[in-house]
């Protein structure tokens, strides 16, 4: 009433015109924001997106899983696209395109060693600038090389790319200048002998870490990478080597793919559940792009070999391709970082299958259990 | 606790590297070194005040992590990072253990008497505490105080490049702030999601276990905060015990839900250095059911790699035979 709330206004003075606490009780309570606890009520707003800062959130998300407030259990990588797919694409195209234009160098195909070397050390180089870039203090980046960690696939890698680029460099520069031709051969030799450790070990590096769809696919990412890379440089080949040299191009672009499809296939599906990822949002999107450009490619690449801008522009897919497959995948691992779901419930299912990952849970649920190691330390 | 002298020994003994029951720091190289140091966080009697996030911020001098209200009970901190190195969790369930009504009148009660007992009742006197088996009420809730685990086989140690991260003479987990280049390796390796980036700072931050002021002889900030010594810190052998006694009083008293957590050094990470007593599944508080550390399958994984790399070898050799004939 009008003249209650004049006089309420009156008594609590000039100073206090929002509160709504009247000695009778709350003005314009609304019960349904009372706050329910305990109780699902379907999924966070937002959807599947960030949901850090969200509102209220549910405490139970999905039936068959508990989380705390639908909050990650991990933490989401820092690392950022373009830097980080772009330095695993790139890395894959190196180390492949060594192994390339050291086979061209070995049959005399000029202008496809020649683009493949200079190819494999630009990619290595701009490989090693992505991550250099995305480190959060780059000028720090020799400290990559203070020590060597056989259990830091990064500090591997490091040291790997350090090797690698001035090889890779020489034989590039050998090739193009025609000078130096005995020690170009050697840098040749070594650039293809570092190139496949080049091109596959990223793919430890991803897969060492708690992100679910990384770390559970290490079985085959390893495959997927090299397949990938496979593709880009046989892309490579093609796209800069006319149609007279590019027959090896077009068989490594070929067998790379055939391996990319079938392992990315079959991790996909040994992952169940956690492999969603890699067909949903924007990690799916990525590498259902991915797929398609390089069947086009590859089967593009085959039926127009005699053609010059018919390979130019199926290489040009395949390129397009291998990235969009590290896309993918960094993107899906991201999108499994995300959600608990895919933490939450694959330990869960271990558990209750009363198969804890080294065989002993970390959760003790009996006193008894408790006694058992300390007095085993005693004796 | 007076300072130690210790002295790094040139090879790490490796048995037991990457996995089981093992002396981490003995492994890190140090030959003579203090028992390990650890946390124990009976979160049955947590009472959520938050001194544990403001004596961590304070001694610490972390920055400020966020003035966000989330609306998640009682948790605006949300989750550990690099900004907080403690962090409060508040679960609210209909999930009745016990009455949070203590069902006795104050009147009688001589506070001035009470006083000389000190800041807190200890559980054992407490008419109620989170824990007490009573009736059913319509609301339980539960307050847990996360940190850093510092596992015994530690992922972010592990896989970081600079060796930036590593492990200190009490078996603790360390970031040498004057070494990290943030290249966000540690970030998602950790199974737990502890250590994160700190934006505009580029490097990763996470708990120390107030390494300088164990190298003095000082209990961690946390723990001299603690008005209920829910967080209990001494060396990791006392602590597992103290647990091992404090679950069996608690089953002894019907409460049947309690169980430890990251105690069993036989794990997925070995045991943690930190480690905790819930009331309820891990995951209700945001911790992973079995966590395991990533390197366990690091040698499977080089293997793998190795594998691919030759595969790769082999298509490019068969591409060259093939490719005479294309």
């Amino acid at each position: 009433m009008p003249t209650d709330d004049a006089v309420e206004r009156e008594r609590q003075g000039a100073g206090t015109p929002g509160t709504d606490v009247t000695k009778d009780g709350l003005r314009g309570v609304r019960p349904d924001r009372e706050a329910v606890t305990g109780v699902t009520t379907g999924r966070p707003r937002g959807g599947r997106g960030r949901r850090r800062r969200g509102g209220e959130t549910p405490q139970v998300p999905d039936a068959t899983f508990t989380s705390y407030y639908a909050e990650p259990v991990i933490n989401k990588p820092v690392w950022e696209a373009p830097d980080i797919p772009g330095y695993l694409f790139l890395g894959g195209l190196a180390g492949a395109a060594s192994l390339l234009g050291a086979g061209a160098q070995r049959t005399g195909r000029r202008r496809l060693e020649r683009s493949s070397k200079v190819g494999a050390v630009a990619a290595g180089f701009l490989s090693l600038v992505g991550l250099v870039h995305d480190l959060g203090r780059p000028q720090r980046f020799l400290n990559m090389l203070r020590v060597f960690k056989v259990t830091s696939p990064m500090s591997v890698g490091s040291w790997l790319l350090a090797g690698y680029i001035p090889v890779a460099g020489a034989a590039a520069a050998s090739a193009v200048t025609g000078r130096a031709p005995r020690a170009g051969a050697a840098a040749t030799v070594a650039a293809a002998t570092l190139g496949p450790a080049v091109a596959s070990y990223t793919a430890a590096l991803i897969s060492d870490t708690a992100v679910p769809a990384w770390h559970d696919g290490y079985r085959e990412m390893p495959f997927v990478f090299v397949g990938s890379g496979a593709t880009a440089a046989g892309g490579l080949g093609l796209l800069t080597a006319p149609v007279a040299e590019t027959g090896p191009a077009r068989a490594l672009a070929l067998a790379g793919t055939a391996l990319e499809l079938a392992t990315f296939e079959r991790m996909e599906r040994r992952l169940g559940m956690v492999g969603e990822v890699y067909s949903q949002g924007r990690g799916g999107a990525y590498v259902r792009a991915g797929t398609l450009l390089s069947v086009a490619g590859v089967v593009g690449a085959v039926l127009g070999r005699r053609s010059r801008v018919a390979s130019a522009v199926c290489g040009a897919a395949m390129l397009a391709a291998s990235a969009a497959t590290r896309w993918g995948v960094f993107h899906a691992g991201m999108q499994s970082a995300d959600d608990p779901k895919y933490t939450v419930v694959p330990q869960r299912q271990r558990l209750e299958q009363g198969e804890p990952a080294t065989g002993t849970s970390t959760t003790t649920r009996t006193p008894a259990a408790t006694t058992a190691p300390s007095e085993a330390a005693e004796a | 606790m007076a300072p130690v002298d210790v002295t790094i020994g040139r090879r790490p003994d490796l048995t037991g590297a990457l996995l089981g029951d093992t002396d981490p720091a003995a492994q890190g190289g140090w030959t003579d070194h203090p028992p390990r140091m650890g946390f124990f966080t009976d979160t049955s009697v947590c009472i959520g005040c938050k001194a544990c996030e403001v004596a961590c911020k304070e001694w610490n001098a972390i920055p400020e992590d966020g003035l966000v209200f989330t609306g998640m009970s009682m948790d605006n901190t949300q989750g550990l990072g690099a900004d907080t190195w403690r962090h409060v969790a508040f679960v609210e369930q209909r999930k009745p253990l016990a009455v949070q009504d203590p069902g006795v009148l104050h009147e009688g009660v001589d506070v001035l008497a009470l006083a000389p007992q000190g800041s807190g009742t200890s559980p054992d006197e407490a008419g109620t505490t989170p824990t007490t088996p009573g009736d059913p009420g319509d609301l339980r809730w539960l307050m847990a105080s996360d940190v850093c685990k510092h596992c015994t086989h530690a992922a972010c140690l592990d896989v970081c490049p600079t060796g930036s991260l590593f492990r200190t003479e009490f078996g603790t987990v360390v970031v040498q702030e004057d070494i990290c280049n943030g290249c966000g390796y540690c970030i998602p390796a950790c199974p737990y999601g502890v250590i994160d980036q700190r934006k505009d700072d580029g490097r990763a931050w996470k708990c120390t276990l107030c390494y300088d002021r164990l190298t003095v002889g000082q209990e961690p900030a946390c723990a001299k905060n603690c008005p209920t010594d829910s967080i209990q810190f001494g060396p990791l052998d006392e602590l597992r015990e103290r647990a091992g006694a404090r679950l069996a009083s608690l089953h002894d008293g019907g409460v049947t839900d309690a169980r430890l957590y990251g105690r069993d050094p036989h794990d997925g990470v070995g045991g943690d250095g930190a480690f905790f007593l819930l009331l309820d599944e891990p995951e209700v508080y945001g911790l992973p059911p079995d966590p395991v550390v990533t390197t366990r399958d690091l040698p499977a994984m080089w293997r793998r790699v190795g594998a691919a790399a030759a595969t790769l070898v082999g298509a490019a050799v068969a591409a060259f035979v093939a490719g005479r004939r294309i």
